[in-house]
């Protein structure tokens, strides 16, 4: 099983401690030592929410050093862009295709970077990027906060991932993080996603 | 039951479960980030009374009660709740507890994700002469609880848990019997081992009482009693410190000769990763510390590196005791450690290369919290920054009333803290040889004090009882939601709900304002900014101590209810008046104003600000 290191980041309410959860159950069920760290001060009122998730045969430090990361799984693309340091060379960035502009861009006193300029930020630590249409489709799918979920599921059917973990482990785990009233929607985004990827 | 399994816990989960395991019979606490999951955790078990208390002193001289009459008592706060609490954490290390064990669970905030400052909690352990263990991971957490129980009982001491906002947050494998089904390791306890715990005391709470009743000369802190007690206390801690010396919780890792890392906490953890090859003495108290053992240490090795967060407690100490020692010279005095401060220090210390390509963070717009849309506090701070008021705040959601545009919150200092200043300022005000709001008619640079309903209950009634009494003149609005938003939502006396969700009968803040001598009394609908500006213009002018409690519930919890979001008229000439709201929804469009769907709750406040009355909510009842 291969030692991994990913990062989420995105905005508070998009679902980004449930995914790091499911990412680190899947850790566990594939019998590595697992570490999850989140960094969220005021997440429910707007802010930045980072969660580090960590496989391996032993893992000391909570927090992925930057520079090391394999994945990048990008809520939202300034965040996304923002974490992408955290990259190391030949890593991986999952992006959803979805801007949400913080209060200096919409008071015109900053701007949000161009997909360019995210993508830029992401090759230029040696990994390559994925944009992926999780919140067009987890609202097609009938709730937003499902793009966590269907970012996932893409993320699952990657290469690495895909040869290593099979998809029965991630749908055990996010059966058993759900609660039951939601399992049926999560898993249909899941199994979207990942379809998604592999088409 | 007997299968075992391995879930992973937040460290502040972990220390719920070795509390429970413990048999911990009372718990008490005051929300705080990061270590409010705590108490809302061990709630959840069974046989184990948990409250909210009205702050952590009120918690703290609970949980002391509770082990006076022999129970496992536990109270949990963060590094500035013991603060608030330390004068009862003083004397209970006077009075010892008599056989009930006590343990005090305090987090510190490194980096100050949600605080107002950075301490390091290991100081009150020196301080107030009290044993401190520190977990590095969510195993040692549960652990460690179960030891500070018996080392509390032991020791006839407090015995304090040092978290940090990494080790209450992170989740780490712990193992438990067989784990339920569906959801569990995620907000909620895992199922704990086989129970029931063993009542390590046969003793009945009333003989307990009994036995302290008897016994005055303990538990009666006047001067000649204190006198006899403190030199018990100093020979308790010279003998829980031989106790140290073998107590299993200091760790020696072998390894390279050349470099030993003295380390305790999640530091450790990041300075393994960064030097697995150095030597480590792991300690798991870093309060009193086993002096032998540390000495044993340095003396075997040929250099000794200090890798802790915050303040230089380790280093210092053994410096004190003549060891030769480097520490904050590398690593940082200020902030959360983390694996690439360890490696940078690391780097400068010349035990490893520095990090292959420096990796700094990319410089791109920030995204500060805000106040939620639909958030009752954020018409009141648009008044007041109308009103021109010089504003003295306090702790919670309300605090982001400091940024623009509102801008209208101009300190923040600690629970309760804006009521004592309101009174002093306005006293100063009286030196002045001219009274500036009198000639001008206005109330430009008038001092006002906020604060929210939980911190009312917490630190405000005091404060208030001063400012009436002593006749301050000022006017303080409370700006109720009815929950402890900024933790999540936590209860209070003024919701009518207990952390064991049980009703109790609601303290209604204009009843205990009138109580505490305050003549003018209003309760305004935040959503009413109208109503406010005059209310606030009233009791400003008549210099009289006055309250206004403006009330919303909190807009997360009653987002789901609200009406149909606000949609723009053709009327709109994009004044932009209405984004001095700073409300998220509110977006510049070209030359108008346009209304995120996804975002606005339909509040209507931004409707009463727009002079050409272009924000309409046409789009009838949601």
């Amino acid at each position: 099983m291969p030692e991994l290191d990913f990062i989420l980041a995105g905005v508070g309410g998009q679902g980004i401690i449930l995914a790091g959860d499911v990412l680190a159950e899947v850790g566990l069920r594939t019998g590595h030592d697992v570490k999850k760290s989140e960094v969220h001060g005021m997440a429910q009122r707007g802010g930045v929410v980072t969660s580090h998730v960590r496989w391996g045969k032993i893992v000391r430090s909570p927090l992925i050093e930057p520079g090391t990361a394999h994945f990048v799984l990008g809520f939202e693309a300034l965040e996304a862009a923002r974490a992408a340091h955290y990259l190391g060379d030949g890593g991986v960035a999952v992006v959803n295709r979805y801007r949400l502009p913080p209060p200096s861009v919409t008071a015109g006193q900053a701007a949000y970077p161009g997909d360019d300029e995210v993508e830029a930020l992401i090759t230029g630590r040696g990994a390559t990027v994925a944009w992926v249409e999780a919140k067009t489709r987890a609202s097609a799918l009938g709730h937003p906060a499902l793009a966590g979920v269907y970012l996932l599921g893409y993320l699952s059917a990657t290469p690495v991932l895909a040869g290593s973990v099979p998809r029965d482990v991630w749908l055990a785990a996010l059966e058993r993080l759900v609660p039951e009233t939601h399992r049926e929607l999560n898993r249909r985004a899941f199994v979207e996603g990942r379809e998604n990827a592999a088409g | 039951m007997s299968e075992r399994d391995t879930v992973l816990l937040s460290g502040n989960e972990a220390v719920a479960l070795g509390a429970y395991e413990a048999g911990v019979k009372v718990a008490a606490a005051y929300p705080g980030t990061p270590s409010t999951e705590i108490l809302e955790n061990l709630a959840s078990y069974p046989g184990v009374y948990c409250e909210w208390s009205s702050n952590e002193k009120v918690a703290l001289d609970g949980a002391i009660g509770a082990a006076y009459a022999g129970r496992r008592a536990l109270a949990a706060m963060k590094h500035v709740g013991l603060n608030v609490a330390a004068d009862s954490l003083f004397y209970a290390v006077y009075t010892g507890l008599g056989g009930g064990g006590l343990v005090v669970a305090v987090a510190d905030d490194p980096g100050m994700h949600s605080s107002q400052n950075e301490q390091d909690s290991r100081q009150y352990a020196r301080f107030a002469r009290v044993p401190m263990l520190e977990p590095s991971d969510s195993a040692e957490a549960r652990q460690y609880v179960k030891v500070a129980f018996e080392l509390s009982e032991r020791f006839d001491t407090p015995v304090l848990l040092r978290l940090t906002t990494r080790t209450s947050h992170s989740r780490s494998p712990v193992a438990v019997a067989s784990a339920p089904a569906g959801v569990a390791g995620r907000g909620r306890p895992a199922v704990a081992d086989p129970l029931p715990v063993p009542d390590p005391h046969a003793r009945s709470a009333a003989a307990a009482l009994a036995e302290l009743a008897a016994d005055p000369g303990k538990y009666v802190m006047v001067p000649g009693n204190a006198r006899l007690r403190h030199p018990i206390v100093e020979e308790r801690m010279a003998a829980v410190a031989d106790w140290a010396e073998t107590s299993g919780l200091c760790r020696t890792e072998p390894g390279d000769l050349k470099v030993g890392v003295v380390t305790a906490g999640v530091a450790y953890h990041y300075a393994r990763e960064i030097l697995p090859s150095a030597s480590f003495l792991k300690l798991g108290m870093v309060w009193p510390l086993p002096r032998r053992a540390i000495a044993d240490f340095a003396s075997r090795v040929a250099r000794v590196l200090v890798v802790e967060e915050l303040d230089p407690f380790l280093e210092e100490a053994l410096r004190l005791m003549g060891i030769e020692v480097e520490g904050k010279r590398y690593f940082p005095l200020v902030g959360e450690l983390d694996p690439a401060a360890v490696r940078r220090g690391m780097a400068a210390a010349g035990l490893v290369a520095p990090a292959p390509s420096p990796c700094p963070p990319p410089t791109l717009p920030a995204r500060p919290p805000v106040l939620c849309p639909g958030c009752g506090h954020r018409p009141i701070f648009y008044a007041l920054r109308r009103l021109g008021t010089v504003v003295f705040g306090d702790i919670g959601c309300y605090t982001l009333g400091a940024l623009p545009p509102l801008a209208a919150l101009h300190t923040c200092g600690c629970m309760g803290g804006g009521l004592g200043n309101l009174q002093g300022a306005l006293k100063a005000l009286e030196f002045d040889a001219s009274d500036v709001q009198a000639e001008d008619g206005t109330f430009r640079g008038r001092p006002v004090a906020v604060l929210g309903d939980s911190t009312f209950f917490h630190a405000g009634l005091p404060a208030l009882a001063n400012l009436a009494y002593n006749q301050g003149g000022g006017l303080v609005v409370i700006l109720d939601n009815h929950t402890t938003a900024m933790t999540g939502h936590q209860d209070h006396p003024g919701t009518g709900r207990t952390l064991m969700a049980k009703t109790a009968p609601a303290l209604d803040p204009e009843a205990i304002a009138r109580a505490l001598g305050v003549e003018q009394v209003a309760t305004v609908d935040a959503y009413d900014l109208d109503a406010f500006l005059r209310t606030a213009r009233e009791f400003l002018a008549s210099r009289r101590p006055a309250v206004i409690v403006a009330r919303r519930p909190c807009a997360l919890k009653t987002r789901r209810r609200q009406r149909a979001p606000l949609v723009v008229a053709e009327a709109c000439n994009g004044c932009g008046i209405c984004l001095r709201l700073g409300c998220p929804p509110l977006l510049r469009d070209g030359e108008k104003v346009r209304v995120d769907p996804d975002l606005c709750t339909g509040c209507g406040v931004c409707v009463a600000v727009c002079p050409r009355r272009a924000l309409t909510t046409e789009g009838g009842e949601g």
